[in-house]
């Protein structure tokens, strides 16, 4: 099921998610991926327990607060996997990558969790919960991801120019 | 002399309260009405971007709508938010032709205080609420906008209260338009719930049918993202 080439993982803000990549879990895919994780806030303490094992493993290990635009980073991945914010869901998305969206309903509201669902429905992503991410990667099938047509404002903004007498 | 000007103010009062009531039912029934001015120069307009997927679809909407209509523009953030209006002006810059400087002529960047940070206790968020409403009519009454447009960050109730009390008042006319957050599916925001119930937006725009048939006074008109 896992393609056994060396690919680039991906990580976007993984607070949740890289909480539940413990070491056990790091072993059983690093045997088939090149982890690049990427790290959000205080990546600082996220990062130590996963750099203490990188050696071990077949890892690569990046991490940054901040970047003005992670779109170039995402053209280099093979998969994504990301908190459920929409902003990183969409750029994702519309950049026609694999994601894996991690709810995590413990530390955010729920309403982010809603986009993931209907989108998970729509088969345009796998949804996950930090407990469930092992079995979600070691099951996931990316072929049969349906890709995301991008939506427009085109349509909201005509309506505007029309009710403010705009030619439309 | 102080029972004249009790009197006095026995009448004054319910006068000026039958006054308030008859101009507010007379903006809520002219609001989703086309604005009867004439298209002589641009709209000034305010612009409300908030953290996270807010600005992304924000500049969506801008990016989209014609400048010379819509113009000057008025990008308002949270004072706590420090990517919304750098992203704001890297697109206002894109827009400047030319050999001419980078100076952008039409649009001007505010930040304005939150009502409450996230993890803020309720009791502290009175005042921090009040602060940031007075801060609100500050901005509008300065910028008088003919046009706002919102989607959802919290920061835009204090700024479309205000709006919609200058209409009141009769200072001043803005067509409020609102479109929800796309990560909201099955139910409205707090932001969109108050703009919906009380009717104070012109345009109510939703991004998913199902929430289109459960608040039927919202249009859907696809997704922006």
């Amino acid at each position: 099921v896992i393609d056994k080439e060396a690919r680039r993982l991906y990580i976007m803000d993984p607070i949740q998610t890289s909480q539940s990549l413990e070491e056990k879990k790091l072993r059983n895919l690093s045997g088939y991926f090149v982890f690049h994780f990427m790290l959000w806030w205080n990546g600082e303490d996220l990062v130590k327990p996963i750099c203490a094992v990188s050696g071990n493993l077949n890892l690569q290990v990046e991490h940054f607060t901040f970047l003005p635009s992670i779109a170039d980073s995402i053209r280099e991945a093979s998969l994504v996997i990301s908190h459920a914010g929409s902003g990183s869901i969409f750029e994702t998305l519309r950049l026609g990558k694999p994601l894996i969206v991690v709810v995590n309903e413990d530390l955010m509201d729920n309403h982010q969790s809603e986009l993931a669902e209907e989108l998970a429905e729509q088969n345009h992503l796998l949804c996950a919960h930090p407990q469930t991410l092992r079995e979600t990667v070691e099951a996931m099938d990316l072929h049969a991801l349906q890709p995301y047509i991008p939506g427009e404002a085109r349509p909201v903004v005509a309506l505007i120019n029309e009710f403010l007498g705009f030619p439309v | 002399m102080g029972f004249d000007a009790f009197a006095a103010a026995c009448c004054a009062i319910p006068v000026l309260v039958s006054v308030l009531a008859v101009r507010v039912a007379y903006v809520l029934c002219r609001s989703g009405l086309p604005p009867s001015r004439s298209r002589a120069s641009g709209l000034r307009c305010l612009i409300v971007l908030g953290s996270g997927g807010h600005t992304a679809e924000m500049m969506n909407i801008v990016t989209e709508l014609q400048k010379d209509r819509f113009t000057p523009r008025y990008y308002v953030a949270a004072l706590t938010d420090n990517m919304s209006l750098p992203k704001a002006q890297v697109y206002e810059k894109s827009l400047i032709h030319g050999d001419r400087e980078t100076i952008i002529e039409n649009a001007e960047f505010m930040q304005i205080y939150r009502s409450r940070e996230v993890g803020q206790s309720y009791i502290t968020a009175i005042a921090t609420t009040l602060r940031a409403i007075l801060h609100a009519m500050w901005l509008i009454i300065r910028i008088r906008p003919q046009v706002i447009f919102c989607n959802g960050p919290g920061t835009c109730i204090p700024l479309c209260a205000s709006a919609f009390l200058l209409k009141v008042l009769g200072l001043g006319w803005s067509s409020i338009f609102y479109i929800e957050s796309i990560a909201r599916v099955k139910k409205l925001s707090l932001s969109g719930l108050l703009l919906y119930k009380l009717r104070m937006a012109d345009q109510f725009f939703v991004q998913w049918p199902q929430l289109q048939q459960k608040y039927p006074r919202a249009q859907y008109a696809g997704r922006l993202m």
